[in-house]
């Protein structure tokens, strides 16, 4: 049996951060109820189909899955057990948010399956939350925290967030400090960035946004009702966080095995390191992709059938996300083929400028790499 | 066809300022003449390049027969020269105009006379046509015919109390305008018997005729078989066919008279031999003396095309070619530049010329076009006695060598409302203008004399001209000579290598203002690097400005939710696709809008 990962979207949330491009949004309860009829019955028109694959890992993401009441979470997963064979070992996580949790939904989750938690707490400062727009404080998030561990669950992963709006380099450790001391299994760290269609996009403007350039002074200071919008830190402050994440985590036990993420020894997120590693998945309900036998297709969409070239290019671009890098032996084995034979101007260019480094049988970046990651990767397209 | 009485034909063009109606008349004479049912009617059809109607424009004269039916009960024949629209082609101007007897002054009932309706007036009075005013536009609310008609008498000095006043556009009293044109412009005159005279005032080029010559013959007669020659190029030819312009169309007939106009083709591969102005005549009894007027115009600004793609060089030369055929005043010789391979450098009438053939190259032959800053001829005297003729920047010789400099001078005509008066002096002083005077037109417009150097005005002289006097003011110049002038070439270093393609000729006065925008301009257009790009102005080894562009500390995507590759990919490409639209200079891409960007250095004012 191959190995499958399930990913189901859930677009609801008790309100829309400030800097959210996600889809997602507040919705009703009778709307949630019928949301969640359609999920199901997609997950149930893959019947025999889903024969072939053993799932060893699924995701339930969003928006706040967590407002959804905890019986519309028990169905999800009786849907997804009668299709399909769900290893015992699987990776099962639901993404939550403070002030949205109780003791019986987590109750309910244990029951499900699910053994780890994604909390989106993104800073431990409460001006700083105010200013993302997220609906909750920090204190609210340690009674969560609190709760969740009280269930049982021992893999807890804490969404944070860089570069946010009047953050500077000592809030920014205070964070990572704080949270570190709770000793979560996983935390991802993030640096905002501003997209459009947000709230944050209208303030922080479109300079700041693909091009990043954060020159402060480009920076307008807007009122919009009755919160001040701070300047957003600067590029060598945001990059000095970046660097601070790693080096103050590593002092607490965890270390970085992806651009953003960081785990304690043996918790890495296998569904995340599933993406980058092409193992296939199936998504469920609005806007999720789907990747199987060598097709992609976003929900509702015509499949697109990948090249041999597609391939290629997201073996190397998705694989670089790991810090371990990408295997010449393994693509080898994948297509026939050697990465140095297809890919020699390119490696011999990065390796000169710095971008990246051979260790072994690997090719990673280095950390000069990591910072213009984008740039690196865009010369793996061919 | 019935023997032409010369009584009977009336040879006349419509001239005006800019937006006055040229066209729109030209459209409703030939609709009223029936020579179009009204489905043929397509709103101006003279115009009929894609690039004209868009842009509202000339560009090529064209010349259309009608036959229009008096209210005298006689048939005559009108000629309608349709003259080209702007000052780049003032000499084409006037060689159509010298076809003619007569010309239709169109003038706007709201607007009054201008700055072109003066010119144009005084050119065709120079050709000795007789000038019939028509006031236009009189259906506009903001219409004062009266005051316009005093205008004209005053400002022009020409009789116009009787002008017709008509809408072009609704066609009232265009009927009106067609019974004067039998009145006021004379019929021509010439001797059908006399050796053959005949002026050529256009060619176009056809793939199966060859070169269509268009003539207005002033004494002789010509037709098939009638062996021409061309005065100024020498070129013979025997005459293959002869007839005269329908809507569109070439209508052959038997022969062509004194006083008629018409067409000719002759198996003549090249409109290079059929210069506009020439003179044809009988190879075997010549006339005497060739008619006046005739000169070879040379461009007056260059500027390199390079195609976006390298492949596309010979796509290029094809395209130049095939557009010289129509143009016998466009030249070009192939030249290369480091920074943006081969190419060639151009040479136009103006600025407009430049730009037409710039989007005639992109939209009809599909190219992607790098355009360097145009630039105009200087004249280089060395101290060896030696001089050259200078159309690009980098073949300036070394300073050591250089004894002094001359560059073009025009002499300009700006109408302007009084208010304006002060901001247009100080826009032509900025501009290194030397002021010759002043004339009121009436209490509230004035006209100012200038002589302006070239290349100060071929970039952005009229926008700013218009932006500041609000639209009020119009302008047009001619070519005055030479002067001495201290110029200096601006070169532009991008991470300490000099970039050909960006250098410049400028005075030395407004060098460093120049350098200061340029460096800030390319500041805006060059993308981070992963290192720091300095970009600097200098002059010969003097560093005149310098600009930054910061390093790139960091293009990470965090984000790549719910496993959407396909949008991470889009990404990358665009990254990618971005970069494929950049030139390497040394290990700096610069994007190819970049090197036109000097033309944009607004006027911040």
């Amino acid at each position: 049996m191959k190995p499958l990962e399930i990913y189901v979207h859930i677009p609801f949330c008790v309100k829309k951060c400030n800097y959210c491009d996600f889809l997602s949004a507040p919705a009703g309860e009778q709307e949630q109820r019928k949301y969640v009829e359609s999920l199901c019955s997609q997950i149930r028109s893959y019947g025999n189909a889903a024969k072939a694959y053993c799932v060893i890992s699924i995701f339930i993401g969003g928006g706040t899955p967590s407002v959804l009441e905890e019986e519309r979470i028990a169905e999800i997963f009786r849907a997804l057990r009668d299709v399909f064979y769900i290893e015992e070992s699987a990776e099962i996580t639901i993404e939550m948010n403070p002030g949205t949790v109780t003791k019986d939904k987590l109750k309910v989750y244990r029951q499900a399956g699910v053994n780890r938690l994604s909390i989106g707490l993104q800073s431990a400062d409460n001006s700083e939350l105010q200013i993302l727009g997220r609906i909750h404080t920090f204190e609210d998030f340690l009674e969560t925290y609190g709760m969740a561990r009280s269930a049982g669950f021992g893999n807890i992963n804490v969404d944070l967030m860089s570069a946010v709006p009047g953050q500077t380099n000592e809030s920014f450790i205070r964070t990572l400090q704080t949270v570190a001391k709770l000793e979560p299994e996983h935390i991802s760290a993030y640096s905002l960035i501003i997209e459009e269609g947000t709230p944050f996009y209208e303030v922080y403007g479109e300079k700041n946004c693909a091009e990043g350039a954060k020159d402060p002074k480009d920076l307008k200071e807007e009122r919009s009702e009755g919160l001040e919008y701070p300047k957003l830190p600067d590029e060598d402050t945001e990059r000095q966080m970046y660097y601070d994440t790693k080096r103050i985590l590593k002092e607490y036990g965890y270390h970085r095995y992806e651009i953003s993420n960081y785990a304690k020894e043996g918790y890495e997120c296998l569904h995340n390191l599933g993406y980058w590693n092409r193992t296939e998945y199936l998504g469920f309900g609005d806007g999720a992709a789907s990747f199987l036998n060598h097709a992609r297709w976003m929900s509702g969409e015509e499949p697109e059938v990948l090249s041999k070239k597609d391939e290629m290019e997201e073996y190397m671009f998705l694989g670089l996300r790991k810090t371990k890098g990408v295997s010449k032996t393994k693509f080898k084995q994948e297509f026939g083929v050697e990465m140095d034979h297809i890919y020699k101007k390119v490696l011999a260019d990065m390796e000169s400028k710095q971008l990246l480094e051979q260790n072994g049988d690997f090719v990673r970046l280095t950390e000069k790499g990591i910072d213009v990651s984008n740039y690196v990767m865009s010369e793996f397209l061919l | 066809m019935a023997e032409i009485n010369q009584s009977k034909i009336r040879n006349f063009c419509i001239i005006a300022h800019i937006d006055h109606g040229k066209s729109t008349l030209a459209d409703r004479i030939i609709e009223m003449t029936g020579l179009l049912t009204s489905r043929e009617m397509q709103s101006q059809v003279l115009d009929n390049m894609e690039l004209e109607r868009e842009r509202g424009i000339t560009i090529k004269a064209q010349t259309v027969r009608i036959v229009y039916q008096a209210k005298n009960g006689e048939e005559y024949i009108f000629n309608l020269i349709d003259t080209p629209g702007h000052v780049d082609f003032n000499y084409e101007v006037s060689r159509s105009l010298a076809a003619c007897d007569g010309a239709i002054l169109v003038v706007d009932a709201a607007q009054g006379v201008e700055a072109q309706t003066l010119a144009n007036v005084y050119l065709a009075l120079d050709h000795d046509l007789d000038v019939m005013p028509v006031i236009n536009k009189v259906d506009l609310p903001s219409a004062e015919p009266e005051r316009v008609i005093e205008e004209i008498e005053d400002i022009i000095g020409i009789e116009a109390q009787d002008a017709p006043r008509i809408s072009a556009k609704t066609g009232l009293n265009v009927e009106e305008v067609l019974e004067q044109i039998i009145e006021k412009i004379p019929a021509p005159a010439g001797d059908a018997k006399a050796p053959l005279k005949a002026l050529i005032f256009d060619s176009v080029y056809d793939s199966y005729k060859g070169v269509i010559v268009f003539c207005r013959i002033k004494e002789g007669t010509i037709r098939k078989g009638t062996p021409v020659l061309m005065m100024a190029t020498g070129a013979k030819a025997e005459v293959v066919e002869v007839g005269y312009f329908g809507a569109g169309q070439f209508i052959p007939c038997e022969e062509l008279s004194a006083g008629m106009v018409g067409y000719i083709t002759a198996s003549i591969k090249n409109v290079k031999d059929t210069r506009v102005g020439d003179t044809i005549t009988n190879a075997q009894s010549p006339c005497s003396e060739p008619l006046p007027g005739y000169k070879k115009v040379n461009p007056m600004v260059y500027c390199g095309m390079y195609p976006a793609d390298g492949a596309k060089y010979p796509d290029l030369r094809d395209a130049l070619e095939k557009l010289q055929l129509n143009d016998a005043s466009l030249q070009f010789e192939p030249e290369t530049s480091v920074a943006l391979g081969f190419g060639y450098r151009c040479g136009f009438l103006g600025l407009l010329h430049l730009e037409i053939i710039q989007e005639r190259l992109e939209r009809e032959y599909n190219l992607d076009l790098v355009t360097t800053a145009p630039g105009v001829v200087y004249k280089v005297y060395k101290t060896n006695g030696e001089m050259i003729e200078l159309t690009n920047p980098s073949n300036l010789p070394d300073p050591s060598e250089i004894e002094y400099m001359e560059e073009p001078i025009v002499k300009a005509e700006i109408m302007v409302t009084s208010e304006y008066i002060g901001a247009i002096m100080d826009l032509c002083q900025e501009r290194r203008g030397i002021y010759e005077g002043m004339e009121y037109m009436e209490e509230t417009r004035a006209v100012l004399h200038y002589r302006l150097p070239l290349n100060e005005i071929i970039y952005d002289f009229f926008d700013a001209l218009k932006s500041r006097s609000r639209g009020y003011a119009s302008f047009d110049y001619e070519l005055d000579g030479y002067m001495q002038s201290e110029l200096v070439k601006l070169d532009i270093l991008i991470n300490k290598e000099e970039v050909d393609a960006l250098s410049f000729i400028v005075h030395a006065q407004t060098a460093y203002e120049r350098g200061r925008r340029m460096c800030e301009k390319l500041k805006e257009e060059i993308p981070r690097h992963l290192f720091e790009i300095p970009i600097q102005a200098a002059i010969g080894s003097k560093i005149i400005a310098r600009e930054t562009v910061r390093a790139m500390r960091k293009d990470v995507l965090a984000k790549c939710y719910g496993g959407d590759i396909t949008r991470k990919k889009k990404l990358l490409e665009k990254q990618k696709e971005g970069k494929k639209r950049m030139r390497q200079v040394g290990n700096v891409e610069i994007p190819q809008k970049a090197f036109m960007s000097v033309l944009k250095l607004d006027d911040k004012k």
